[in-house]
């Protein structure tokens, strides 16, 4: 079982996913360089947090044509598991593999800290570890988080059970305190949160293992 | 090459005295080029050479057996085992951050982080100590608003960009900053002790390679401008601040750590203050080597530079490299696949002179070492420090009407109200190795993944400690660093000092800087913490009105991986031990204290007494008990004594306390005397803690409980601040945004 690890000039929480899977649950992990258009031998994939170059013009809107990305996209086409972190979510919106936008936060600043995040379903790959409803200790890190998207769409993904977590209190100005979403495969996840940060006893919380430790267990179930 | 005499007022400009001028002319044996003048200007200039400081700081001491690199390159380097060691230094951007706040913080992050990197060590943490005018203040509170924001938004938007965590730090206003901000930057990094690398220009014949971000007009001279005070017309020095992009920096790094690991790179060095001068004459002087450097292949970003523009020029994000002949392809490629501008530039000669040339024609012919090493030093007048506020209040320190009042007032002032609104921009948890973040313990504590054990920072200032004794501040500032670190269980290793003090050309500013650095000697010696480096800022003074003298100390300490200690109460029913005793106050010594300056608005008499022997043996039973587990919470006592240290352990949990103590100072005195040397303990065995303390010959005494929800400290059974801890709590938690909001 091998996670890949996509980095992009500017991804900063690439080293942290690395070590998050080869440490804090044990598996393989494997650095994907941005300008490649094979993923190689991995069974899913982690688009890490950070400033994917710069993050000019907007997050993520110059990643999503990174050739990575092409590869990405056609391993999420095939079922692959994608998992995007803040930075990673970003990327996923722009790139049309998730619905919806994130805006600046409601307060214009950068919020550092570590969040209540409900389990809002475990019917995902990412998810079925954790208990339904489970409050998870999670940190955030992040300018813009403030997840937007219109009525519609917000009542679709909440009517085909699409959202995995939610703020149990507003952090952002995220509409309906949306902190992570499912494709409709549901097996692409972005979540503004970051479980990597929090998969070590020391950090704090080991709240985020139950993210990880889903995705691993459900790659080793696939195979 | 033109050589003619330049006017006195062309050479005053370049911030050059006569005589300095008649050393150049000695040097050279001719007069100056254009290119050449302003080359000494920069390199000359208080900011590059110390002159003013250069003879003092000779004084601090430097070695251990931990200490790997000492004072003289980009950072100081300590020996943390298993083949690692930490690099680490402080830069202060306090000039900049004036003019132009959100672009001067940034860049002062960016530099010192180059500084970190250009050794090999890759950047874990940053801190940052800063210092505002008051955003109450009458007249200068909606400018020194917008400060706190730019700059605050400044070093969010480098650091967190970059990827670095900003663990801690320290934020204080006093008016005497109204026009003098103070922003120093600290850094930390780890390397491999095989990997280290160095700013030497080695091997005649090898290339001399520039990479990173091209060269423009901007910051000009902003090494001059460093140099001198502020007067009416510093706004116009805009453009001399420079422009930074935390992007470039972030793919700077990597490529650097990546060709280093090449082996094909033998020297390397960041361009910071005067940037391309600087870098190629201290590449070149440090090894008694030259270089010869033609700037048509400077990468430029604008048209029609001049050689005195591009030697001058600050622009952000850009490196200096010698890599061994025949191996330039290997360093080529790294940087090529970061997306990054590489160009050799020049070449290592033996001649011991740097050589600039310009379409060809050469424009600059200095040598190397004169230019670096000789720089004029000063042993500038001193008399006595500078101070107008009096030894003895002129009345008797009023009785206050209301302690619990007092201590909300106190809470909620700016130096001691929650600084979450500033830490929360800041990522203070990417790389996955903060273990106590701002405001979570006494130290910031970060995990090394190599190593398998930690590291613990405290940066520490008190300018108003210092303004009334410059020589005793300083002293007790060291202390309160290494007690920091004690309180988590480090133990204090080196130290790098950021020192911001006001015009030396004053005698009695002069007096400050050289009673503080000696102040800095003695601690450092006593408490076996040798300085490894640090920067020095003077001219911080704007219009004659000088900043209290202002040292920033960072201390780093060493310890096992384990949960720190926090500041908090963490469980009701846990003895409350003061670890050090009650301690001393009188009306002398409680003229530096917060409650002086937040209460009674007032500044008089001496800092608190430093006994070091004792604070030593305090540190030590304190790493004792945390080595042993003992301690659930633990906090020092510092600005606001007693009082406001039991408020700090209430808030994180809102566990409170009640409190019994058994003394005859004045109910001020005991509450929020600084007398230091004491921490506050909870424990759930208070017996193991009397037997190591009693073993060190440190008074602890029982001083009460922990409760839910309340704070109550009763001395003889008189009640002297009874409250809910939420009642506190809040205007502490909400005080800085409220100020800020208000300036809006």
């Amino acid at each position: 079982m091998k996670i890949g690890v996509v980095v992009f000039p500017g991804s900063n929480c690439d080293h942290d996913a690395w070590y998050a899977v080869t440490h804090n649950i044990g598996h393989q992990a494997a650095y994907i360089w941005h300008d490649s258009t094979k993923l190689g031998d991995v069974d899913a994939v982690i688009l890490p947090g950070g400033f994917s170059y710069g993050d000019y013009l907007r997050c993520g809107a110059i990643a999503r044509f990174s050739p990575v990305m092409s590869a990405v996209k056609s391993f999420a086409a095939e079922g692959g598991l994608v998992m995007g972190v803040c930075n990673g979510f970003q990327i996923l919106v722009e790139a049309g593999l998730l619905p919806g936008a994130l805006l600046r936060n409601a307060g214009l600043r950068f919020i550092c800290k570590t969040v209540g995040v409900e389990v809002a379903t475990t019917n995902s790959p990412f998810t079925h570890a954790a208990q339904q409803g489970q409050i998870l200790r999670v940190p955030v890190a992040h300018g813009e988080g403030n997840y937007f998207a219109e009525g519609r769409i917000l009542d679709q993904l909440e009517a085909e059970d699409r959202v995995a977590f939610r703020y149990t209190e507003p952090v952002n100005g995220s509409q309906r305190n949306i902190a992570g979403i499912l494709n409709e495969g549901r097996n692409v996840l972005g979540m503004m949160p970051h479980p990597e940060r929090a998969a070590d006893p020391l950090m704090g919380s080991t709240d985020g293992l139950a993210v990880l430790r889903s995705l691993a267990s459900a790659v080793v179930v696939a195979k | 090459m033109m050589a003619s005499a330049w006017s006195p007022e062309v050479i005053a400009t370049h911030g050059l005295k006569p005589d300095e001028y008649e050393k150049i002319l000695q040097i050279l044996g001719r007069e100056p080029s254009w290119t050449e003048l302003g080359i000494f200007s920069v390199m000359w200039s208080e900011h590059c050479s110390y002159k003013s400081s250069r003879l003092h700081l000779k004084k601090l001491p430097t070695r251990s057996k931990l200490v790997l690199q000492g004072p003289g390159e980009n950072a100081g380097i300590i020996d943390i085992g298993q083949g690692y060691g930490i690099a680490f230094k402080i830069e202060s951007h306090n000039h900049p951050s004036f003019i132009e706040p959100f672009q001067g913080a940034a860049t002062g992050v960016g530099g010192i982080l180059r500084d970190i990197f250009t050794m090999g060590a890759r950047p874990l943490a940053v801190l940052d100590a800063l210092r505002f005018g008051p955003i109450e203040d009458a007249q200068a509170g909606a400018r020194n608003a917008r400060i706190v924001e730019g700059v605050v938004s400044g070093i969010s938007h480098y650091g967190n960009c970059f990827g670095v965590p900003t663990v801690g730090g320290e934020t204080v206003f006093e008016p005497c900053y109204n026009g003098n901000p103070l922003v120093n930057v600290f850094a930390l990094g780890i390397v491999k002790q095989d990997e280290v690398y160095y700013g030497k220009a080695i091997g005649t014949g090898n290339p001399v390679i520039y990479v990173g971000a091209k060269t423009g007009r901007d910051g000009i001279h902003g090494a001059s401008m460093a140099s001198a005070e502020f007067t009416e017309d510093s706004q116009q020095k805009r453009p001399n601040v420079q422009v930074g992009d935390p992007f470039m920096e972030k793919l700077l790094l990597e490529a650097c750590i990546e060709a280093m690991r090449t082996g094909a790179i033998v020297g390397i060095q960041d361009m910071g203050a005067a940037g391309l001068t600087c870098s190629t004459v201290e590449m070149a002087s440090r090894v008694g080597t030259g270089m010869e450097v033609e700037l048509d292949n400077v990468p430029q970003r604008e048209t029609g530079m001049t050689p005195y523009e591009i030697m001058l020029s600050e622009s952000q994000e850009r490196m200096l490299l010698v890599a061994e002949k025949g191996r330039e392809h290997e360093v080529f490629d790294v940087f090529r696949k970061w997306g990054l501008e590489a160009a050799t530039v020049g070449v290592v000669t033996d001649t011991a002179r740097t050589v600039v040339r310009h379409h060809g024609v050469i424009v600059a012919d200095i040598p190397s070492r004169e230019l670096a090493d000789e720089a004029p030093l000063y042993d500038r007048p001193h008399t006595t420090p500078y101070r107008v506020h009096p030894v003895e209040r002129l009345t008797p320190v009023p009785a206050s009407a209301d302690l619990t009042a007092d201590l909300r007032t106190i809470v909620s002032s700016g130096d001691m109200c929650s600084k979450s609104w500033i830490w929360e921009q800041y990522d203070y948890t990417v790389r996955t190795n903060t273990m106590a973040g701002p405001a979570q313990a006494d130290a910031a504590v970060i995990r090394i993944k190599e190593t398998g054990t930690s590291v613990a920072m405290s940066l520490d200032g008190n300018g108003r400690y210092c303004y009334l004794d410059p020589r005793e501040g300083t002293k007790l500032i060291v202390a309160e660093c290494c007690r920091n670190l004690s309180v988590v269980g480090a133990l204090p290793v080196a130290t790098t000092n950021n020192l911001n003090f006001g015009n030396p050309e004053r005698p009695e500013i002069m007096a400050q800087l050289v009673a503080s650095i000696e102040g800095l000697a003695e601690a450092c010696s006593f408490f076996e913490v040798p300085v490894t480096g640090g920067n020095v800022s003077l001219y911080n003074e704007t219009l004659g009105t000088p900043i209290f003298p202002s040292p920033v100390i960072g201390i780093v300490g060493l310890m096992k991986t384990e949960a720190p200690v926090g500041i908090g109460f963490r469980s009701e029913g846990r003895d409350i031990l003061l670890l050090g005793g009650l301690g001393e106050c009188d009306e002398v010594r409680f003229g530096g204290t917060q409650y002086a300056k937040a209460v009674l608005d007032d500044l008089w008499g001496l800092p608190p007494v430093l006994d070091m022997a004792f604070e030593k043996r305090v540190q030590q039973a304190m790493r004792q008990i945390v080595a042993e587990g003992l301690a659930e919470s633990a906090h020092d006592l510092a600005d606001g004594g007693l009082a406001v240290a039991l408020a700090e352990s209430s808030f994180p949990n809102g566990i409170g306390a009640r409190i019994e103590l058994d003394s005859d100072l004045l109910p001020e005195f005991l509450l929020f005397g600084e007398a230091p040397s004491r921490i506050v303990v909870s424990t759930a065995t208070p017996e193991r803690i009397q037997q190591i303390a009693a073993e060190l010959f440190v008074p602890v005494i029982r001083v009460g409980v922990t409760i839910g929800g309340h704070l109550e400290v009763r001395n003889r059974n008189l009640p002297l601040i009874v409250t809910e801890v939420e009642t506190l709590r809040l205007p502490w938690a909400g005080a800085l945004e409220e100020k800020l909001e208000s300036r809006r």
